[in-house]
């Protein structure tokens, strides 16, 4: 489903269980509507990629994921030939007698051997509705990807030599995320409509628990929300994000855990932060930070 | 009336920048479109004209407003009462807001537009005889004269830099170091898929970025002008690279990003930014809490692609140890490789000794002296040789 204005937007994603602020709400809307591309940053784990599973579901289409890495390149972002294959074919043909360069050379180089990689993918529509592509963590990639991708994007189209220019029917729904490793280049934010996801406020991700854990009980989920809330302002190397606090409210739950303790929280936080200091330093300052927690909720 | 086309450019190119000016970014591409849509039109018709220049010129929605007071400021003050027309005989230019100095200039031969021009030609450098310019490579930059400072400056932007290498996981389409199937395959086929040479390809390699992080506290404040006239020129010349990842900090009693400042070319203008930026020149020295907050905050977007990162101060530390060492210990773990860079190094006698300093030592993979010129050469070849850390490569 296509919604039609940004409160539709909002209700349709929380229908497939994602709180969206309004502000996220409004840059998808317009990504759909507009057909531009949306570019996602934020803090590791506060669901940028999340939304775009969702979109593919709310869409009811199909989601092509391109995980970036340095040195991706077009045989592994776009297309490759089936090398084995074509060497087969090729034998074949001459067990036939086929003699004619020409023919050969169309036989070997037909779509039949080729490979289709995640941006070549995209450019397919599957019973009239063009796919949602994932271009993840595209700070990852290097620049010549990032120029690639530049040329892809505002032509929808890609160019294999021994085929032909393919070009999408419809384009496709596109996400990228970034953790800012590295600066995007300008250019690219140029054609993006933009958006930072921040760390959700005590209500929001009280809701995401609820949405996400179903059996944590109430008082449990307000409390852990709380406390991660509280450490959020702590000094920390690495804060913990949504993600975090979803799995340490399923641990607490697979615990069997009503209510947060000093104890609870010293044996499992390893679940919330993932450095060594962070953990030395929360640990020391538990029993305040829940007893302020506690307080708050 | 007959139409100058020399000087209506003239006006296009001065109106350009003046977009640029403003923050709006313009290609020569886009104002050679323009010219040629000038072209296309009457320009004597004021309506035509300015929306030529916003449909080729603007890109952003978010300038229109900015772009038709910039069009409206730019070509009334040609007199567009009688626009265009009028404008045609003006001769003058609009002054320029900020004349763009030329920092590259030692060893340079001026283009030919420059020599006619009366703008007073950099003396210093030619006057320098070898002999002059070797006693200057050694005299250390705290005992300089201004003048002396002057010409070691103007040395700095002739240095010849070469940054290290990284091997990227990129591959190019020559070397030896993986089978290139694909180019394999094609080649093929001129024998009837008979695989008769093997193509081959291999990792190419990139500048590594560099992350300079500089004390501007009160004992180091001989030394940094000089520095950061240093750092500029490094700027300059990775940027003329093509290394798009210098980045600067000063610290003090806080952490100050330079970086955007120091793209300028003008070295004037952005040393001049630099002073109102950073607040605490001159002032005390806690360098733990400056590497804390960097670390925090910028050690993950700047560090990555192992990236060099280069101390430079004399480690007079009122700060904690503790803390010092903790932060050098993060730095050191997550850049490939931690060089100090020290200008008491090169006073005779001179022993690290201080609080700060010993706590730092451990984490420090070369400590390297920056006192003069031929320092700062010595230093530009050290990066130039760096092989991996000697102790757990990264």
């Amino acid at each position: 489903m296509m919604p039609s204005s940004v409160q539709e937007t909002q209700k349709a994603l929380e229908a497939h269980h994602y709180i969206a602020d309004k502000g996220l709400s409004v840059a998808v809307f317009l990504a759909l509507k507009l057909g531009r591309p949306l570019l996602l940053e934020g803090e590791p784990g506060v669901g940028k990629t999340e939304i775009v599973k969702v979109l593919a579901e709310m869409l009811s289409t199909r989601l092509i994921r391109l995980q970036c890495y340095e040195g991706l390149d077009i045989s592994h972002a776009v297309y490759e030939w089936d090398y084995a294959r074509q060497l087969m074919q090729i034998r074949l043909l001459e067990a036939s007698g086929e003699r004619d360069q020409e023919k050969v050379r169309h036989e070997v180089f037909s779509q039949e051997f080729l490979l289709k990689r995640p941006l070549l993918q995209a450019l397919e529509s599957h019973n009239g509705k063009a796919p949602v592509l994932l271009i993840d963590e595209l700070d990852r990639a290097d620049e010549e990807f990032e120029a690639f991708l530049l040329e892809f994007l505002s032509d929808w189209q890609i160019t294999v030599p021994e085929v032909g220019t393919l070009k999408a029917e419809k384009p496709p729904v596109v996400v990228i995320t970034s953790n800012r490793t590295r600066e995007i280049h300008d250019a690219l934010k140029r054609r993006c409509m933009y958006y930072w996801i921040d760390y959700p406020s005590f209500e929001k991700e009280y809701r995401i628990v609820r949405e996400k854990v179903p059996g944590v009980p109430e008082k449990l989920a307000q409390q852990a929300v709380a406390f991660v809330q509280e450490l959020r302002k702590q000094d920390l190397y690495k804060a913990p994000g949504v993600a975090e606090t979803l799995d340490w409210a399923s641990s607490l739950l697979a615990l069997g855990q009503t209510e947060l303790s000093p104890e609870v929280v010293e044996e499992t936080l390893g679940v919330l932060l993932k450095y060594q200091d962070d953990v030395v330093k929360a640990k020391n300052q538990a029993r305040d930070l829940l007893a302020r927690a506690q307080m708050s909720v | 009336m007959t139409l100058s086309t020399t000087q209506l450019l003239g006006h296009v190119v001065a109106f350009v920048r003046s977009l640029r000016s403003e923050g709006m970014v313009v290609t020569p591409g886009q104002t050679a479109t323009f010219a040629r849509a000038l072209g296309e039109i009457s320009i004597f018709d004021p309506e035509a004209f300015y929306y030529a220049a916003q449909s080729t010129l603007l890109t952003r929605q978010e300038d229109r407003a900015k772009f038709a007071e910039a069009f409206r400021k730019f070509w009334q003050n040609l007199g567009l009462e009688r626009f265009p027309a009028e404008l045609l005989n003006q001769t003058t230019l609009p002054p320029k807001k900020e004349q763009k100095a030329r920092p590259g200039e030692v060893g340079r031969e001026p283009r030919s537009s420059e020599r006619s021009s009366n703008q007073p030609q950099p003396v210093v450098d030619r006057a320098l005889t070898f002999s002059d310019t070797e006693v200057l490579k050694q005299k250390r930059f705290d005992q300089m004269s201004e003048a002396e400072l002057e010409a070691a400056r103007k040395l700095l932007y002739s240095l010849v830099w070469n940054p290290p290498q990284r091997r990227t996981r990129r591959l190019k389409a020559s070397g030896k170091e993986q089978l290139d199937l694909r180019k394999s395959f094609r080649r093929s086929l001129k024998h009837q898929g008979e695989l008769v040479e093997l193509e081959r390809r291999s990792r190419k390699h990139k500048p590594r970025p560099i992350v300079a992080l500089a004390d501007v506290s009160g004992s180091m404040e001989r030394y940094a002008r000089m520095l950061l006239h240093f750092l500029h020129a490094f700027t300059l010349q990775q940027t003329r690279q093509g290394v798009r990842q210098v980045e600067s900090f000063t610290f003090g009693t806080r952490l100050t990003r330079i970086t955007r400042t120091l793209k300028k070319r003008s070295v004037d203008a952005a040393l001049s930014e630099v002073g109102q930026q950073v607040k605490d020149w001159t002032g005390g020295t806690r360098i733990g809490a400056c590497l804390h907050s960097f670390n925090q905050s910028w050690a993950k977007r700047v560090l990555g692609r192992g990236a060099i990162v280069l101390v430079i101060s004399d480690g007079w530390d009122q700060g904690e140890p503790e803390l010092l060492a903790f932060e050098m210990e993060r730095l050191q773990k997550s850049c490939h490789r931690l060089i100090w860079l020290n200008p008491l190094l090169g006073t005779p006698g001179y022993q690290p000794l201080t609080r700060g300093l010993v706590a730092a030592m451990p984490f420090i993979d070369d400590f390297l002296p920056v006192h003069n010129l031929n320092s700062l050469e010595m230093l530009v070849e050290a990066l130039g040789r760096l092989e991996r850390r000697p102790t757990n490569a990264r």
